[in-house]
């Protein structure tokens, strides 16, 4: 049996699972000391059916702590970035583009070197070591000890920064070293960004990491524990101490892979409501779309493979405005509504005008601010009790609300979602549309180029069943020279090595599946040398 | 005279995009030499073409290149301040200003970066009033200037200095040198006095695309009607609202082109666009007869944030406002329409002025 945590700002979900059945779920309010929620959320599932832990194969958390360190500003260590290319990139150099505060808390230590590549594989500069462990020194010196490394077009080649890595280590034997090429794509700027701020969140990823095997110590669970990554794969704890940032959008892929595992597709859009917002992605294959574009973290600018989300400010929480002047008079209505001011706006006849539904919510205030739990805040949850969908809180305090007024939010929040789904489709072909997340009592109807509109069991906890049927993979990212090869041998060479790996990482052998293939020709290099990318993925054992 | 600061910089990027028309690169790595420029040595002075002498030299300057190289091997800084200085020594004479080549796109801001470093002036106009993706596309050419001496500068202190019988064999070279300067490299070209710019360029572009900035970044903060408000400060045309369908793209010739099919919504239902591109959005038919085409604007706006949509993020599902806006009167003249018409990208349409049909 495995247990999947999902760790979010507000709530801190959890669900047991026995193979693809869920056996017990948990929603609990997140910690300051986030192992303390996790620790309360694993005790009550385990204590809901009172199975002996020892019957537990693994843990996986899914996590946006980091991300959040990242936005709040807090917990990070000083680091100080080395980027290899002058005497290109000078106008610009590391940092440039962050926030001030982020920056200053960072230290915005930074030193250009010779080295870096062009486009086609020529340097940009002969790499001088001297250079290298002199600036080594002063970083040393400073007494800093985390450090990031850059280089230009090192995903094609990375050769300087390994290098680099290696006279730092010299100098300071304990260093914290992120090479850029380890974590992203071409976008200096970008990938060199995401370098620094992994240097900056592993001093708390140790004592997070740390804090989550106590949790399970604490409970007596012997199984390993896995950290979700944006990908929908896992790592393990040791992995997730070296890179946290590739915990940075866990959060919606475990929601969708969650969405594709409750609902048996793989081809689908998700609609994720949660009590603000709601998320709208696409499945391809069991896993989410990438986006294309640059995604902004706390103010910084990553390229990382994010999944492609559209966001809109709609939830469960989400206020509900009619037009002040066009909200009908209901006869004797106003005077009894002593718990919702809001409906006292309403004066003057006619149509229902502009009907407006969030960005603005109450959030987690929902349970004491909606007027179905004795609040005075006319929120989308309201109008849903009150149409009768649901059954939540005390439905008489929306029994006076305007039929007709129902049914035009109703409308409303569904032609919101329509337009936002229609957005994320690829074609004008109806697809099926799965519909998840804490808010998704708000879908009532039909959704206009949805072949079908799923909401599966436990739809509540998504995320956290996507955490716990994560798989595990691994990759082959290297230059095989084609002149020594055929290309098919290369790329099967390049397959049985990402497979090898993934078995290394947990995965059981009949189960991987080859699920990313990249070439890319590198023309001045000798000997038709080409890099390879292959992403291999699989179930975990034991399972 | 005025100053440009960051603030203003700010809005002078966010216009810029949409006078790039969907083209003219992301003006992105542009803002941040500029900003950091302006941090670091100050604010540049914008003059007017008539607070110039009659012979005062102006020399534009600019990137030229891979746009995945630009995000890759930013510049170092020296390189265009070797490109403008090369040109002026070339000629002879003292340089009193520089200027943007094209108002649209990451251009329009590289000025900024060379302005701030030698203390020089900017001059408030353009060879364009938008972007175009082509350097003999250029108002210049129209009044017989040559785009030589040109000079072109990488990083490692390497200038290429060249003298051509036509601003087309300037492309020509100027492409092939870049390959060898890793695909990127910082540019200086289209020299000529105030009293030819008088002539020859369009005024007051840089002013307008600020302009533009601004009304976009006070809709987006009061959630105002972004769409309507920008028609207004550009002057132009609602012509369409509609979502995106299909998205056909090929590439031709080194360009990125396309046509994307857009569905009327609202007061368009029924009706069908057809937006075609080439690195810009150059023109559009409404069931199947051309509407609006270069060298007008078409500004391809998302219909409740305003935000300008490139040709690259033409997308499925997306919902759209096409506003056109009138180009400067230059390029209605026959020379000009020779350049840039409808007939050069091979529409068979003659050109009709926007207004004509819109106004």
């Amino acid at each position: 049996m495995r247990i999947g945590i999902d760790v979010g700002g507000t709530n801190t979900d959890a669900v047991l699972m026995d193979g693809a059945t869920v056996v017990s779920s948990t929603k609990t309010p997140t910690t300051a000391n986030v192992s303390q929620g996790i620790a309360k959320a694993m005790r009550e599932v385990i204590a809901d059916t009172g199975i002996d832990t020892a019957a537990i194969d693994g843990v996986m958390i899914g996590t946006t702590h980091f991300t959040n360190a990242v936005v709040e500003r807090k917990r990070l260590t000083p680091t100080a970035c080395i980027r290899l290319g002058l005497p290109a990139t000078v106008c610009l150099p590391p940092m440039v583009d962050w926030p001030h505060d982020l920056r200053e808390l960072v230290g915005g230590e930074a030193h250009l070197a010779h080295g870096g590549h062009e486009f086609d594989g020529r340097e940009i500069s002969a790499y001088q070591p001297d250079e290298v462990r002199e600036i080594a020194a002063r970083i040393r010196d400073a007494g800093l000890d985390a450090i990031a490394i850059s280089s230009v077009f090192s995903p094609v080649n990375a050769t300087f920064e390994e290098q680099t890595a290696d006279i730092v280590r010299a100098a300071i034997p304990d260093a914290n070293i992120t090479l850029s090429s380890e974590i992203g794509r071409i976008g200096l700027l970008e990938r060199e960004n995401a370098a620094i701020m992994n240097s900056c969140l592993r001093g708390l990823a140790a004592r997070t990491v740390d804090g989550f095997k106590a949790a399970l110590d604490e409970l007596q669970i012997r199984a390993p524990f896995y950290i979700s990554q944006n990908d929908g794969t896992l790592m393990n704890a040791d992995f997730a101490k070296e890179y946290p940032v590739l915990t940075f959008a866990s959060g919606p892929t475990n929601s969708m892979r969650g969405a594709a595992f409750l609902s048996g597709l793989r081809d689908a859009i998700v609609v994720d409501v949660g009590g603000t917002t709601t998320d709208i992605g696409v499945l391809q294959h069991g896993f989410p779309r990438p986006a294309a574009l640059a995604v902004d973290i706390g103010g910084v600018r990553t390229n990382f493979r994010m999944p492609d989300t559209y966001s809109i400010g709609l939830g469960g929480g989400s206020l509900v405005s009619p037009h002040p002047k066009s909200l009908p008079h209901k006869e004797g209505g106003t005077s009894k509504t002593k718990n919702s001011p809001s409906l006292r706006v309403g004066e003057g006849a006619g149509g229902w005008g502009q009907i407006k539904v969030g960005p603005q919510s109450v959030g987690y205030e929902l349970t004491s601010k909606a007027l179905v739990f004795g609040g005075d805040v006319l929120t989308a949850t309201d109008i849903i009790v009150a149409g009768g969908a649901e059954d939540i809180g005390d439905a008489s305090a929306v029994s006076q609300l305007d039929g007709g007024l129902v049914s035009a939010v109703q409308e409303r929040i569904m032609e919101m979602i329509a337009i936002a789904v229609d957005r994320m489709k690829t074609s004008a072909t109806p697809v099926p549309v799965i519909v998840v997340g804490g808010g998704s009592i708000l879908v009532t109807g039909d959704i206009e180029g949805a072949s079908e509109i799923i909401k599966p069991d436990h739809f509540p906890v998504a995320n956290a069943i996507g955490a716990a049927i994560a798989q595990v993979g691994g990759e082959c990212d290297r230059i095989f020279s084609l002149a020594e090869m055929s290309r098919d041998d290369a790329l099967d060479q390049a397959k049985a090595e990402a497979s090898e790996r993934a078995v290394n990482a947990g995965a059981n052998p009949s189960s991987i599946e080859i699920v990313d293939v990249e070439e890319v020709p590198l023309a001045y290099l000798p000997g038709n040398a080409t890099r390879i990318m292959v992403k291999a993925i699989g179930d975990l054992v034991g399972g | 005279m005025r100053i440009i600061d960051e603030a203003v910089l700010e809005d002078l990027a966010l216009g810029a995009a949409v006078l790039g028309t969907g083209g003219g690169g992301d003006p992105y790595i542009g803002k941040l030499m500029a900003r950091q420029a302006i941090r670091d040595y100050g604010p540049v002075q914008l003059y007017t073409l008539d607070e110039l002498n009659d012979d005062d030299l102006v020399v534009p300057t600019a990137m030229m290149g891979a746009p995945t190289v630009m995000v890759e091997k930013m510049p170092n800084g020296d390189d265009i301040v070797n490109a403008f200085l090369s040109v002026g020594k070339y000629i002879g004479k003292p340089v009193r200003a520089t200027m943007s080549i094209e108002a649209g796109g990451l251009n329009s801001v590289v000025p900024i970066y060379l302005a701030a470093r030698l203390g020089v002036p900017m001059v408030d106009c353009d060879g364009m009033g938008r972007a175009f993706p082509e350097l003999q596309m250029v108002t210049h050419t129209i009044h017989g200037i040559s785009s030589t001496p040109f000079a072109m500068s990488d990083e490692r202190g390497n200038t290429v200095l060249m003298e051509t019988i036509s601003n087309l064999w300037t492309e020509t070279f100027a492409r092939s040198v870049t390959v060898n300067m890793g695909a990127m490299a910082m540019i200086a070209l289209y020299a000529a006095t105030a009293a030819q710019l008088r002539e020859a360029a369009i005024p007051g572009t840089i002013t307008l695309a600020e302009e533009i900035g601004k009304v976009v970044r006070r809709a987006r903060l009061e959630e105002a009607e972004p769409v309507e408000t920008i028609r207004e400060a550009v002057g132009g045309f609602l012509i369409f609202k509609g979502k995106i369908g299909d998205v056909e793209r090929r590439t031709e010739a080194g360009f990125a082109k396309g046509d994307a099919h857009i569905e009327g919504i609202d007061d368009y239902a029924g009706q069908r666009l057809q937006l075609s591109f080439q690195n810009e959005h150059l023109a559009a038919r409404i069931d199947g007869e051309f509407k609006v085409t270069v060298p007008d604007l078409l500004a391809v706006l998302d219909v409740d944030t305003g935000e300008p949509i490139t040709t690259e993020g033409l997308r499925y599902g997306f919902r759209v406002a096409i506003i056109a806006i009138p180009c400067a009167e230059k390029w209605r003249t026959s020379k000009g329409l020779e350049l840039v018409g409808p007939a050069y990208f091979g529409y068979e349409t003659d050109y009709v002025p926007v207004e004509e049909r819109y106004g």
